[in-house]
């Protein structure tokens, strides 16, 4: 009898660990059924296969991660000030913050897209937006750092932004929240007819990256969320998301909930282009600021432009239709080939997968269903591909692996659904912890995607990590989608709330990192390049300390002579000519955060000293073996004092011999 | 006893089951290879990373040039290479290969022998000051009757004389600004007093 039982059991076991092992499905996470630690271990020293830039949401700024391992390697400020990189608070950054509504220290980042070459990746630039005060950047992937922000006028909640086309011709930026155009003071209950939601066309020099707005095209007063390019034969056409096309203007969750469908904005922006580029669109009286960093300079600067070139649907015809699509969609997505165009109807109970070649027949065939502000509406059913039937519930945002699968978040059901392309037959789905938001497949927006793996990013963590008090982290998970079901690997906190991602193989990025600024090559209107140039000179009660740093002392290191009440501007050079031996400047007092000066570059930080007496200044960055002794001292005298301005290094003039 | 062979048995068919399941998920797919990243290079120390674009630290200086062979030779068989691209900073007094012939025959052969590694490296750091002397703040430290503190804890005594710097009672015949400080080239092996 007893043995009957152990054979039983052993059965019992066996059979369990069968279960467990068939095809890959590993539905139990133990360790009998993966080799997920594995999959993401990258060994010291080894570098990551992908990296992936992650929206840092209600942060404004972009982490940078590893994949697989899930590593944070650097946060780029880009909206808001970063105290650490002195971001917004150094003279030469101050600029990147400035707007038509002053200096703005915060934003809210959401959507980074990677810039494309013929529909691929090329890895020159990342683009994200700034909801709040609308706003596009631009970083550079050589320096890791913002060198351009522009601001979007006549835009408010800046979010079906900023996707580009597939040779990065444009980023776009929809807007959010329909505003008054142009805007000015009126009742809110009036909304409906007189607000307006414009869709701004940034044009992207192909050299320099040089963002110039194009156009604006002023739509109906409804919420635009999301888009993506048309790529391969819908190259040439940008597809819009909108809800709200009740325009509502209060309790949107119920009011903006009412019609049975929505729409997709089709815009084909190249007859736009042609149109403009032939002398059409109106030049309107706006405000924006166009701020620009030069690494040359190493210095931002910040103009104000006065004119926005305006265009109405109704001056370009054929140029914009809609396509109805259910239920207040948020992801607008388009899949490698360019015919699927796949519309996630948050509260919808399937997916809509509009055809691009049916659109174009519809259109051709004039299969209209009546028009909104004379914006032709096409049929429904005329440019429906096919829907996923119950894919889970509340879709938000899918991507593809280029192998004709898709991937569909579903923030309700909290859970990342993979389907097929032109079947539309649900293939895989897997729960994710919690209420996921958007998901990333490296490449997954373009025409070439590296299906390895999927990042699902989740908007609620509650009981996944060591609480932290009421606030808790936001997470990303990582799936393994090399096979046929997916497989989640990985667990790992982001910073802010990560919107989107975009993903790129680590070999298209690591050969062309910069490592150093050439110091001759350093433009800066205060660089000094030697020790004996360093200088202090005194204009009113205006003093610049013109400063050399090197391992291990600056230069000078012993300043006299100054009084309360000036405004002491510390220009800094960082003499070094060697990768990763930045140095720090903080002086006692000073209302703004320290500099960190890379090699080669030059820092501006102002002081106004308060108290008499000799405070110290240091190196924040430890740089040498002798980083402790790196400090001076400056000596603040009374107002009016006669004691004569100096500026010594071990005693001497800094360019005694 | 049966009991044993079974629960043995159990496990045995368990840890197939372990190999199989590894095994099965390593599909080799084709986005793998298309995105194969350059490895990081095999890891020494800082000696090894690889950095085209830097200005050259002292040990990438002193490789370049054919009068420091012995040198190099000297601190590769001491194993002290990250120290001398180390941060620093480094004051390097470099000697070139015709120092090592000055001194009595044998000596540096035996120096080069696995078992006098440490004694090799004690001389070698003899020549490394954890500072950033340019020639004009040596003409200081000679000035202000200051020594310079070496990585092997000795001190050593600069002094201007007529016809130059003089470090340790030799001659500086040169300098070089490296990346993380000073190479002062001389033509005397500066052996440590015991």
């Amino acid at each position: 009898m007893k043995t009957i039982f152990k054979s039983l059991l052993a059965i019992t076991v066996l059979s369990m660990v069968l279960g467990s092992c068939g095809k890959g499905d590993s539905k139990k996470n133990g360790a009998l059924a993966s080799n997920a630690a594995e999959k993401v271990y990258v060994a010291p020293g080894e570098y990551d296969e992908f990296y992936a830039f992650l929206s840092g949401g209600f942060s404004g700024q972009l982490a940078v991660y590893g994949l697989p391992s899930g590593r944070l390697f650097k946060v780029i400020p880009v909206f808001s000030v970063d105290p650490e990189k002195a971001y917004g608070f150094s003279e030469e950054t101050k600029p990147m913050l400035n707007t038509s509504h002053g200096f703005i220290p915060w934003d809210d980042s959401h959507h980074p897209d990677i810039s494309q070459t013929a529909g691929e990746l090329d890895g020159r630039w990342v683009f994200i937006n700034g909801n709040n005060t609308p706003r596009i950047a631009k970083i550079d992937l050589t320096s890791f750092e913002t060198t351009e922000i522009i601001e979007i006028p006549n835009s408010a909640g800046n979010h079906s932004s900023s996707f580009v086309t597939e040779n990065t011709e444009y980023v776009v930026a929809g807007t959010r929240f329909s505003v008054p155009y142009p805007q000015k003071d009126m009742p809110i209950k009036e909304y409906k007819g007189n607000f307006k939601g414009a869709l701004t066309f940034i044009s992207v020099d192909p050299k320099n990256g040089a963002m110039n707005i194009k156009f604006q095209l002023m739509m109906p007063g409804f919420n635009y969320d999301l888009s993506h390019p048309g790529r391969g034969a819908s190259h040439g056409w940008f597809f819009f998301t909108t809800y709200n096309t009740e325009e509502a203007n209060s309790l949107l969750e119920v009011n903006a909930s009412q019609n049975d469908k929505d729409f997709i904005a089709a815009i084909n922006w190249k007859k736009i282009e042609e149109y403009v580029n032939n002398g059409g669109g109106k030049k309107a009286p706006t405000r924006y600021a166009h701020n620009v960093y030069n690494e040359e300079t190493h210095t931002a600067t910040s103009t104000i432009k006065e004119e926005v070139l305006i265009i109405n649907p109704s001056d370009v015809p054929g140029a914009v239709y809609f396509m109805p699509t259910p239920k207040s969609p948020h992801g607008c997505d388009v899949d490698p080939s360019g015919e699927y165009i796949v519309g996630s109807g948050k509260l919808a109970a399937e997916l809509t997968v509009h055809s691009f070649s049916k659109m174009l027949k519809a259109i051709e065939q004039k299969k209209f269903d009546g028009d909104a502000y004379g914006i032709p509406i096409l049929q429904y059913e005329a440019t429906l591909a096919g829907a996923v039937k119950q894919p889970g519930l509340g879709p938000l945002h899918t991507e593809f692996d280029g192998k004709g699968n898709a991937y569909t978040t579903f923030f309700i059901s909290s859970e990342v659904v993979k389907w097929k392309l032109g079947t539309w037959e649900v293939l895989d789905r897997k729960p994710v912890f919690y209420s996921v938001g958007h998901l990333m497949i490296p490449g997954g927006n373009s025409r070439k995607p590296f299906g390895k793996y999927l990042v699902a990013m989740n908007k609620i963590t509650k009981d996944r990590y060591l609480p932290t008090g009421p606030e808790v982290t936001q997470s990303a998970q990582l799936f393994d989608i090399t096979g046929e079901k997916m497989e989640m690997l990985l667990d790992f906190p982001t910073i802010g709330e990560p919107h989107y991602a975009a993903g790129i193989p680590a070999n298209l990025i690591v050969p062309k990192s910069k490592k150093i600024y050439k110091l001759e090559d350093n433009k800066h209107k205060s660089v000094v390049k030697t020790e004996a140039a360093a200088k202090v000179v005194r204009n009113g009660n205006e003093v610049h300390v013109y400063m050399t740093m090197i391992r291990s002392h600056f230069a000078p290191d012993n300043i006299e002579g100054i009084q309360v009440g000036d405004k002491v501007y510390f220009h800094v050079t960082n003499l070094e000519q060697d990768y990763d031996v930045p140095h720090g400047f903080a002086v006692i007092g000073a209302q703004t955060s320290e500099l960190l000066i890379m090699p080669g570059q030059t820092k501006t930080n102002i002081w106004e000293p308060k108290q008499v007496g000799v405070w110290p200044f240091y190196c924040t960055d430890f740089c040498s073996a002798l980083h402790q002794e790196m400090q001076g001292y400056i000596r603040v005298s009374p107002k009016g004092s006669k004691v004569p301005l100096t500026y010594t290094l071990d005693g001497d003039a800094v360019d005694a011999e | 006893m049966k009991k044993i062979n079974l629960t043995i048995s159990l496990l045995a068919v368990l840890a197939l089951f372990m190999v199989s399941c590894n095994g099965g998920e390593k599909k080799p797919s084709a986005t793998e290879t298309e995105t194969q990243t350059e490895t990081a290079p095999a890891k020494q120390g800082q000696a090894a990373v690889v950095d085209t674009v830097s200005a050259a630290n002292a040990l990438q200086v002193a490789k370049s040039l054919d009068d420091f062979k012995t040198l190099v030779a000297a601190i590769e068989a001491a194993g002290i290479e990250d120290a001398v691209v180390n941060a620093g900073p480094l004051t390097v007094f470099a000697p070139v290969n015709g120092a090592f012939d000055k001194l009595p025959a044998g000596t540096l052969d035996d120096l080069l022998k696995p078992e006098n590694k440490s004694k090799l490296a004690f001389i070698l750091t003899n020549h490394v000051a954890p500072a950033n002397y340019p020639e004009k703040q040596l003409k200081k430290e000679a000035e202000k009757g200051r020594k310079l503190y070496m990585a092997s804890g000795k001190y050593l005594t600069v002094e201007v004389k007529e016809d130059g710097i003089y470090v340790g009672g030799t001659k500086i015949l040169k300098s070089v600004k490296v990346s993380n400080g000073w190479i002062h080239v001389i033509d005397n092996v500066l052996v440590p007093a015991e």
